[in-house]
């Protein structure tokens, strides 16, 4: 792997006394993440408001393999259509959400050393939604390349938002510590949460789309929405995947960093970027879906382990495993009507993380 | 205006209408008057009720579905502004006055002697009682019934009582032809209304769910209605299973929907009214507003209702 143009290799990395003795991801905890995931996807598939059979779900599965599936045999076509259309996109798309805000808000926390930091805190949120009831008051139904052009406004927004709050940030303290950014980034939330809500006041009549928007929208998910997606999180995972041995070195301090002859910086900078990269995409599609990145980086700390070689990988299992889940939920408890994915996630969510808390007496936090 | 729609808790008016009941016929000087006796006391949903004194030449007007009354009871004279969301009738004085956040100094500012809203927010009747501005309430109606209330209750609070009588003479008949040239369903056809484009929906229990009970269709939204009566978001595997034989897209303005969106979406092909072309696009305020005007929305409706009877077995 390359750092600005140093190279940095595991061996390399592996040699400082700081790093020996932390712990590595226990395979116990790897593969109950891993049948969590699963398990999560088979009850998504299984479960939603219209019921499908199991055996017609697996015939739907295995219909496009070659020699297993028989496409004459896949049953009821209306069906297949709602599984292969609507369902199984909807829990790839909440699969790779999850999985995506619960490992940029461990990124994130591990970069600011702070406990309560979230995928949203330099402003993501804020610059999505305005980015989002910009399009959705001024450019109703516009699309760019074929592509609807509120996710796309929604993406810029986000990631406007954080680019301004960096160069505020440096320009104010330099960034000489992570407060100023996180500074920075409380003033760009504060503002454009201003200018997002006066917009959305002077113009009453898009305000049910801007609040199903904020709220969380796996609603509408196809193919296209995963595709559209896939590429930015596949980018961002691996980078923060590759970066967790230097996020366990800054939990220790940013000397611990430099010492090894990397500026933590340098590596701060890359972290944010592919995190907020991730989140930028995963908020232009699914809407400002709160408390994921929270909830499963700090349950992974207080089951398992504080190390970021456990925290990491851990977070992308368990919290795709966790919006799955939710999703499944926010479908088919009101079912034929839908719950916003948000209060779901919350609503579960919180209580979870607090008997979690108390049953581990939060030592470790 | 679609934040109607919003105010889901929205009770039917009451309408009692105590028209003149006082007794104590006022002569007024005003040159336009009719027949009417003022002061006139309206009673209004939850007890309240305002007191009228003159017939009202100023009159605000806060709600887009008053104004479209207001206009069609020929008390248009004497409004003197409506909010920024009543674009009908186009020569109706729009401010940019609002109706979701209303600032009684900007509505004070056009000294009415009547301001009419759909909802009570920001402390409005509160805030120009103490002005001595009355203020009629008129929340989203339940159905046509309430509409007609509304339209009378209009009537008698600006002295326009006998029109209002005919206004709502001639939307009886009109809505009683157009249903009646309709025929009676082979099968009980199903339709599908669009709010917006994260499929947001009616039930049978607003205004415009009674618009399709008028034509004996099944609304496909009231299989939701346990968890959210009148207006839910329904899941889209549940749109595509319930295949509707219609589906009315009142998100044509905001969402910039048609039959070319909605068979682009995924699964959506197999839906009947998607294979069959039966995708209706209505104006999203004609819909959302409980007003005169849903004369022509069931005017819209009904070809298709009546090819739908002619093509199906």
């Amino acid at each position: 792997m390359t750092v600005f143009g140093r190279r940095v290799g595991p061996a390399q990395l592996g040699t400082p006394a700081v790093l020996q003795g932390l712990p590595r991801l226990p395979w116990v905890w790897g593969l109950v993440g891993a049948v969590a995931l699963i398990a999560a996807a088979t009850v998504g598939v299984l479960a939603g408001p219209v019921h499908i059979g199991v055996g017609t779900v697996i015939q739907t599965l295995i219909a496009p393999i070659p020699w297993f599936g028989h496409r004459t045999l896949a049953a009821d076509s209306s069906q297949a259509s709602i599984l292969w259309s609507l369902r199984f996109p909807r829990v790839v798309l909440g699969a790779i959400v999850g999985g995506m805000l619960a490992t940029a808000g461990a990124a994130y926390q591990g970069v600011f050393r702070n406990p309560l930091a979230d995928p949203y805190l330099l402003g993501a949120a804020a610059g999505a939604n305005l980015g989002a009831t910009l399009a959705i008051a001024f450019a109703p139904g516009s699309s760019l390349i074929g592509v609807n052009v509120v996710p796309l406004a929604g993406f810029a927004g986000a990631a406007a938002a954080v680019a301004g709050a960096y160069v505020l940030g440096r320009t104010v303290t330099g960034l000489r510590n992570a407060t100023g950014l996180i500074l920075a980034g409380v003033a760009i939330a504060a503002f454009l949460n201003a200018v997002q809500t006066y917009i959305q006041q002077s113009q009453p009549s898009t305000i049910r789309q801007v609040y199903s928007w904020i709220l969380g929208r796996l609603v509408t998910a196809g193919w296209d929405g995963v595709w559209l997606v896939l590429p930015y999180v596949a980018i961002s995972i691996v980078v923060i995947f590759l970066h967790r041995r230097l996020l366990d070195a800054l939990s220790v301090g940013e000397e611990e960093v430099n010492s090894l002859g990397i500026s933590a910086r340098r590596v701060r900078l890359i972290v944010v970027v592919a995190a907020t990269l991730g989140t930028a995409a995963a908020v232009a599609i699914a809407g400002t879906i709160a408390f994921v990145g929270i909830i499963v980086p700090h349950t992974i700390r207080l089951l398992v382990g504080r190390s970021y070689r456990v925290v990491i990988p851990l977070s992308i299992l368990f919290g795709a495993a966790f919006l799955v889940l939710a999703d499944t939920a926010a479908r088919t408890v009101a079912a034929p009507a839908e719950l916003p994915i948000g209060v779901i996630t919350a609503l579960v969510g919180a209580p979870f993380f607090i008997v979690v808390m108390r049953s581990t007496r939060a030592a470790e936090l | 205006m679609r934040m109607h729609l919003i105010a889901t808790s929205a009770k039917l008016v009451a309408a009692t209408v105590a028209a003149a009941a006082c007794g104590v016929a006022t002569p007024t000087t005003a040159p336009n008057t009719q027949t009417a006796a003022f002061p006139v006391t309206i009673g209004e949903a939850g007890g309240a009720s305002v007191t009228i004194a003159k017939q009202p030449h100023r009159i605000v007007s806060l709600s887009p579905t008053a104004t479209e009354m207001l206009y069609a009871i020929d008390a248009g004279p004497q409004v003197v502004a409506v909010d920024e969301q009543s674009n009908y009738p186009a020569n109706a004085p729009i401010t940019k006055l609002s109706g979701f956040t209303p600032n009684i100094e900007a509505i004070a500012a056009y000294t009415p002697d009547l301001v009419v809203a759909s909802d009570d927010t920001s402390g409005l009747v509160h805030g120009l009682e103490a002005l001595s501005i009355p203020t009629l309430i008129q929340p989203a109606a339940k159905n046509l019934d309430g509409t007609y209330a509304q339209i009378s209750q209009l009537g008698v609070a600006t002295g326009h009582a006998a029109a209002a009588d005919s206004v709502n003479k001639k939307i009886r008949s009109d809505v009683a032809a157009i249903v009646a040239s309709v025929p009676k369903p082979a099968r009980t056809l199903s339709v599908y209304h669009e709010l917006d484009d994260t499929y947001y929906s009616a039930t049978s229990n607003t205004f415009i769910g009674q618009a399709y009970a008028l034509f004996g269709l099944k609304n496909i939204a009231d299989g939701a209605t346990a968890t959210a009566p009148d207006y839910p978001q329904l899941s889209a595997e549940y749109i595509v299973a319930s295949s509707p034989d219609l589906i009315v897209l009142a998100d044509t303005k905001c969402c910039h929907q048609d039959l070319h969106t909605v068979s682009a979406r995924p699964g959506w092909s197999s839906i009947a009214a998607v294979k069959s072309g039966q995708v209706i696009g209505v104006d999203d305020d004609v819909a959302s507003r409980w007003g005169p005007r849903v004369v022509d929305l069931l005017r819209l409706i009904a070809p298709h209702i009546r090819a739908l009877e002619t093509s199906s077995p």
